[in-house]
C-alpha cells in the first residue's frame, strides 16, 4: 500500500473515533441536562436541517442540471423520426412529474420543519377525509390517463409496420461484436440457418449458398444508412441475448437467439451534419450493446454511418458480396450440402415488432 | 401458546405460567440463541444475518465503484487480496461482472427480502396481532435455517475457481445457461441456482407462517381493521411471496435442466465458442416471463413492509393518526394485485408483441395511483402534527422523499415509449436504486432504530443515528440523482469501462464524484453497524415499557419480554391503533376500552 492509502485509512479511523467519542459524550450531556431538554434541542436541530436540506437540495439540483445538461442528449435533436416522438413524450412526462416532484418534496420537508414538536401546539386529530382522498385518487388517475394515451399513441407509431420503401439491413450480434448484412441488388436477404455457420469457410452468418438470393448479399464491417430513407433492421443473435442500442436515434431492440426481431426508423441527419450539431468532430453514431452479454459486454460497439444517397451508392459499389469471398469462382461446389448439415427447408421468419 | 389464553383467561393463564417456567428451565444456549423457536430471536437472527450480507453486498459496490470512478487507478493491495481477479491492482472485467451480479442478488434477495421481511414480520406480527408466537414456531425456525443454508451455498460460490454467477442478478439465459458464454456461468451459476432454490423454500415456509398467524392468531378484539399498517404491509408481502416465488423456482429448475440435461426450454439457434449447439425451438424470452413474474412482485415484497413500517413510525412521531387508514390498506391491496399484472414492462424491448406491451404500459402506470395516494396520505399525516425527530422518524421522512423521487421516474420507465430510449441505461439504475434500494433501506433503518428498544431493552445512540441519517440521505442523492443525466445520455448500465465510447466518455469526473459519495455512504453504514452492536451491550437502558408513547400491543409487554411475550394474559383490543391526539389525549393504547364520553372519531 502506498503512503496515501495508509493516510486515507488513518483519516477514516480518526473520523470514526471522533464521531464515536462525540456521540458517547452527547449521551452523557443529555443525562446531565435532562433528557427532555436534550430531546427538544435535537428536535430543533433536525427540523432546521430538514429546511436546509430542502433549500440546499433544490439549489444542488439546479446546479447539477447546469453542469450536466449539455452532456446528455436532452439538448440535441433526436436523429430519427421516432426519436422526435420519444423526446416529446419524455418532455411531457418530465414536466408533469417535475411539477409533482417539486410540490411533494417541498411539502414534505416544509411540513417536517413547520410542524416540529412544540409545547404550545397540540397535534390535530385528523384521521381521514373522503373528499380529499377522492381528490388525490382522481387527479393522478386522470393525469396518468393522459400520459398513457400519449405514450401509446407514439408507441404504436414507433412499433407500427415499416413503410414499403424501407431498406432492409440485417444486424447480428455475437460475443462481442456486430455483423451486418445487406440484401444486395435483388433487395432480398438470402436464406440463412445457424447450422450453416462456419467462419473457417467464410460463412460467419450461416448463409445458405444454394439460395441464389444470397449471392449478392453484402457483409460490410460498418453499417451505412441513407439519410431520410426509412430503414428496417432485422436483428439476430448467434449466442446470447444482445441489444441494439441506438442512443442518438433514441431506440433499442434486443437481439434474441432463435427469435429475430425488427426495428425501423428514418435517420434524419447524416453523420457529417451531426458533427456540426453536436460541435464534436469525432461524432459517430454508435451501436451500444444494452443487454448484459458476458465479459466483453462493455466493448460491444458498432458504428453507423448515415450519409446521402450518392455517398451511399459509392460506398455500396465498393463492397464485395460475401459469396465471392467464400467462393471466388462464383460457383457453388456440388458438395455444398455436405459442408453444412442439410439446409433447412424454410428460413426462420423475423418476428415482426408489429403483428406483421 | 395460543390465543386461547385470551379467550379463556382463567383456564389457560395458569397453564401458561407453568409452561413458561418449564421453558426457562430447559432453555440452553443452543435452544435460546441458535435453534430458537422464539419469534423475537428468529427476527434478530434474520436481522444480523441480513446485516452480514448487507456488509458484503455493500462492499462489492465499493469495489466496482473503484473501477467506475477510477478506471485508470492501479491499487496493488487489490491484487494482494483478490489475486488474479485484480491482476496488477486493477479489477478485471470478470471480477467486475461477478461483483455487480452478486451485489444485486445479495441486496435484493438476501438483505431486502429475507433480512427485511424476516426481521420485521417475525418480530412484529406476533407482537402486534397479540399472539405468543408464530402459528408454527418450528416451521419458522426451519425457514431461518433454510435461509442460512442458502446463504452458505451462495457465499461458497464466491470462493470457487471460476467465481460466482456473473450474468447480472436476473441471470438471463442463454448467457447463464452456457458455461462457454461466461466464466460465471460455470459452477458458480449452479451454486447460485441451488442457493436460490433453497432461498425460495425458506421464503415459502416463512410466508405461510406469516399469513396463518395474521389470519388465525389475532387476540380478542383485534379485527382485521384494527391491525396496524405494519401488519397489513407484511401480510400483503407474504401473500405476494407465496404466489410468485414458486414461479421463479420453476423457471430456475428449467434453467438447471437446460444446463445439465440437454433440454431446450430457453435455448435455440446458438453458435458459441465456434460450436454449433443442437438446441432448437426454445425461447430465452420464456425465462424472462417466468423471472419477472416473481421479479416485479419482488420489488413490492421489498417495499410493502417498509411502507407499513413508515406509516406506523410517522403516525407515532407526528402524534397524530395515520391519515386515511382505509385508503392506506386499500392502496396496499391495489398495489399487491397490480404487482402481478405488470411484469412484462421489464421486457418492452425484447421484441414482445407491441400490443401486449401497451397493455402492460396501462397496468404499470395504473400502479402509480395507489402509490400517489400513499404519498399524499403520508404528507397529510405530517400536516399539523407535533413532530418528534427520533432517528426512526428521520428515516421515515427520508423514505418518503426517496419514494417520491424514485416513484416519479417509474412513470418514465413504465411508459414503453420512453423506456425504448432509457431501458438498461443509468436512468434505470437511478430509478430502481432510489425507489426500492435507498427507500427500502431507509424504511428498514427506521424500523431498526424504532424497535431496537423492544429488541434489546436499550436505545441505539442518537447522535450516531442522526449522523447516519443525514450522511446517508445526502450521499444517496449525490450518488443517484446525477445518474439520471447519464441515463439521458444513453449511457448503458453494466459497462466495465466507458473510455472507448464517443457517446458516453464525458462523465469521467461525475463518475468519480459518485464513487466518492458511495465510499462515504458505505462508511456511514459501518457507523450504523457499529452503533447497533455497541448499543446491544452498552446502549442507554430502556426504563419504561412504552418509550415512544405508542398505542400498539408490543409496547404493553415487559421491557424484555420472555418467550410468550406477555407474562400474564394476552391483552384484549378495543380500538384501532392510531388514536393519537384524540380528544386532546396524547395517545390511547389499543388495550384501552372506549369510554362513553369519547368522541366518535374513527
Amino acid at each position: 500500500m502506498t503512503s496515501t492509502e495508509y493516510f486515507i485509512i488513518l483519516i477514516a479511523l480518526l473520523v470514526f473515533i471522533v464521531v464515536f467519542q462525540i456521540s458517547k459524550a452527547s449521551e452523557y450531556v443529555s443525562v446531565l441536562k435532562g433528557e427532555k431538554k436534550a430531546l427538544e434541542q435535537n428536535n430543533r436541530i433536525n427540523a432546521f436541517l430538514m429546511l436546509v436540506f430542502l433549500v440546499v437540495g433544490l439549489i444542488a439540483a439546479w446546479w447539477c442540471n447546469h453542469l450536466l445538461y449539455d452532456k446528455t442528449l436532452l439538448g440535441l435533436p433526436a436523429a430519427s423520426d421516432h426519436g422526435e416522438n420519444i423526446d416529446k413524450m419524455l418532455w411531457i412526462t418530465l414536466i408533469i412529474t417535475g411539477i409533482v416532484f417539486f410540490i411533494t418534496q417541498i411539502l414534505l420537508f416544509w411540513f417536517a420543519y413547520r410542524y416540529q414538536a412544540s409545547e404550545k401546539r397540540k397535534a390535530y386529530y385528523y384521521p381521514h377525509n373522503n373528499k380529499l382522498e377522492l381528490l388525490w385518487t382522481v387527479i393522478p388517475a386522470l393525469t396518468l390517463t393522459v400520459l398513457v394515451a400519449f405514450g401509446l399513441y407514439y408507441w404504436f407509431k414507433i412499433t407500427g409496420e415499416a413503410p414499403k420503401n424501407a431498406a432492409e439491413v440485417e444486424i447480428t450480434g455475437h460475443q462481442f461484436g456486430w455483423e451486418y448484412r445487406y440484401p444486395g441488388k435483388d433487395k432480398v436477404l438470402g436464406r440463412q440457418h445457424f447450422k450453416l455457420v462456419d467462419a473457417a469457410k467464410n460463412n460467419p452468418l450461416g448463409q445458405d449458398w444454394k439460395d441464389a438470393a444470397n449471392h449478392d448479399d453484402l457483409h460490410p464491417t460498418e453499417m451505412h444508412l441513407v439519410v431520410n430513407k426509412p430503414v428496417k433492421l432485422i436483428i439476430r443473435s448467434q449466442d446470447v441475448i444482445h441489444d441494439v442500442g441506438l442512443p442518438h436515434f433514441r431506440l433499442k431492440m434486443d437481439a434474441v437467439p432463435g427469435i429475430p426481431t425488427t426495428l425501423w426508423f428514418t435517420p434524419k441527419y447524416t453523420t457529417e451534419e451531426m458533427k456540426k450539431i453536436t460541435g464534436n468532430e469525432n461524432f459517430v453514431y454508435e451501436i451500444a450493446c444494452d443487454q448484459m452479454c458476458g465479459v466483453g459486454h462493455y466493448s460491444m460497439r458498432g458504428v453507423i454511418v448515415v450519409e446521402t444517397q450518392e455517398e451511399y451508392n459509392k460506398w455500396a459499389a465498393t463492397q464485395k458480396p460475401q459469396f465471392l469471398t467464400a467462393y471466388p469462382s462464383g460457383v457453388v461446389p456440388a458438395d455444398n450440402a455436405a459442408s453444412g448439415t442439410a439446409a433447412p427447408a424454410s428460413e426462420s421468419q423475423p418476428v415482426a415488432l408489429a403483428g406483421e | 401458546m395460543s390465543n386461547e389464553a385470551a379467550i379463556h383467561p382463567g383456564v389457560i393463564s395458569h397453564g401458561f405460567q407453568e409452561h413458561q417456567e418449564a421453558h426457562h428451565h430447559h432453555e440452553s444456549f443452543i435452544t435460546k440463541y441458535i435453534f430458537s423457536q422464539d419469534h423475537k430471536m428468529i427476527a434478530k437472527q434474520y436481522l444480523i444475518t441480513g446485516m452480514v450480507w448487507a456488509f458484503i453486498g455493500g462492499l462489492m459496490s465499493v469495489l466496482f465503484r473503484i473501477q467506475l470512478g477510477y478506471p485508470e487507478a492501479t491499487l496493488p493491495w487489490l491484487e494482494d487480496i483478490f489475486g488474479h481477479w485484480a491482476k496488477g491492482g486493477k479489477i478485471s472485467p470478470e471480477f467486475y461482472y461477478a461483483l455487480v451480479t452478486m451485489h444485486g442478488t445479495i441486496l435484493i434477495f438476501f438483505v431486502l427480502t429475507a433480512g427485511l421481511s424476516g426481521t420485521f414480520a417475525n418480530f412484529l406480527i406476533p407482537f402486534q396481532v397479540g399472539a405468543r408466537d408464530m402459528a408454527s414456531p418450528f416451521m419458522n425456525m426451519l425457514s431461518y435455517w433454510f435461509f442460512v443454508l442458502s446463504s452458505i451455498i451462495m457465499l461458497s460460490s464466491l470462493f470457487i475457481q471460476t467465481g460466482p454467477a456473473a450474468g447480472g442478478w436476473t441471470v438471463y439465459p442463454p448467457l447463464s445457461a452456457l458455461g462457454d458464454a461466461s466464466i460465471g456461468s460455470k459452477t458458480g451459476m449452479d451454486l447460485w441456482l441451488i442457493s436460490m432454490a433453497l432461498f425460495v423454500v425458506s421464503q415459502l415456509l416463512a410466508g405461510l407462517n406469516y399469513v396463518s398467524t395474521i389470519l388465525n392468531m389475532r387476540t380478542k378484539g383485534m379485527t382485521m381493521t384494527r391491525l396496524p399498517l405494519t401488519v397489513w404491509g407484511l401480510f400483503f408481502t407474504a401473500i405476494l411471496g407465496l404466489l410468485s416465488f414458486p414461479v421463479l423456482l420453476s423457471g430456475f429448475i428449467l434453467l438447471l435442466f437446460d444446463r445439465h440435461l440437454g433440454t431446450s426450454f430457453y435455448l435455440s439457434d446458438i453458435v458459441i465458442a465456434g460450436k454449433i449447439l443442437p438446441n432448437e425451438g426454445g425461447s430465452s424470452i420464456l425465462y424472462q416471463h417466468l423471472f419477472w413474474f416473481l421479479g416485479h412482485p419482488e420489488v413490492y415484497i421489498i417495499i410493502l413492509p417498509t411502507m407499513g413500517i413508515v406509516s406506523e413510525i410517522m403516525s407515532i412521531n407526528s402524534r397524530k393518526p395515520i391519515f386515511g387508514y382505509t385508503a392506506m390498506v386499500a392502496s396496499l391491496f391495489a398495489i399487491a394485485v397490480l404487482s402481478f399484472l405488470v411484469w412484462a414492462h421489464h421486457m418492452f424491448v425484447t421484441g414482445m408483441n407491441p400490443f401486449l406491451g401497451s397493455v402492460f404500459v396501462l397496468l404499470t402506470l395504473l400502479i402509480a395511483v395507489p402509490s400517489s395516494i400513499k404519498v399524499f396520505n403520508w404528507l397529510t399525516t405530517l400536516w399539523r402534527g407535533n413532530i418528534r425527530f427520533t432517528v426512526g422518524m428521520l428515516f421515515s421522512i427520508g423514505f418518503v422523499s426517496n419514494f417520491i423521487s424514485g416513484g416519479l421516474t417509474g412513470i418514465w420507465v413504465g411508459n414503453s415509449t420512453i423506456d425504448i430510449h432509457v431501458h438498461d441505461t443509468y436512468f434505470n439504475i437511478a430509478h430502481f436504486h432510489i425507489v426500492m434500494g435507498v427507500s427500502a433501506f431507509m424504511g428498514m433503518f427506521a424500523g431498526v432504530y424504532h424497535w431496537f428498544p423492544k429488541m434489546y431493552g436499550r436505545y441505539m445512540n442518537n447522535t450516531m443515528g442522526y449522523i447516519h441519517f443525514w450522511v446517508t440521505l445526502v450521499c444517496a442523492y449525490v450518488i443517484f440523482w446525477p445518474m439520471h443525466y447519464e441515463g439521458l445520455a444513453g449511457m448503458p448500465r453494466r459497462y466495465y469501462d466507458y473510455s472507448t465510447w464517443e457517446s458516453f466518455k464525458q462523465f469521467v469526473e461525475l463518475n468519480r464524484v459518485i464513487s466518492f459519495a458511495a465510499f462515504v455512504s458505505f462508511m456511514a453504514q459501518i457507523l450504523f453497524l457499529f452503533n447497533f452492536f455497541y448499543s446491544i451491550f452498552k446502549g442507554r437502558k430502556v426504563t419504561t415499557k412504552n418509550p415512544w408513547g405508542a398505542t400498539t400491543l408490543e409496547w404493553t409487554t415487559p421491557i424484555r419480554p420472555g418467550h410468550g411475550n406477555w407474562p400474564g394474559e394476552i391483552p384484549e383490543v378495543h380500538r384501532w391503533p392510531y388514536d393519537y391526539g384524540k380528544d386532546g389525549v396524547d395517545f390511547i393504547s389499543q388495550t384501552e376500552p372506549v369510554s362513553k364520553n369519547e368522541s366518535g372519531g374513527h
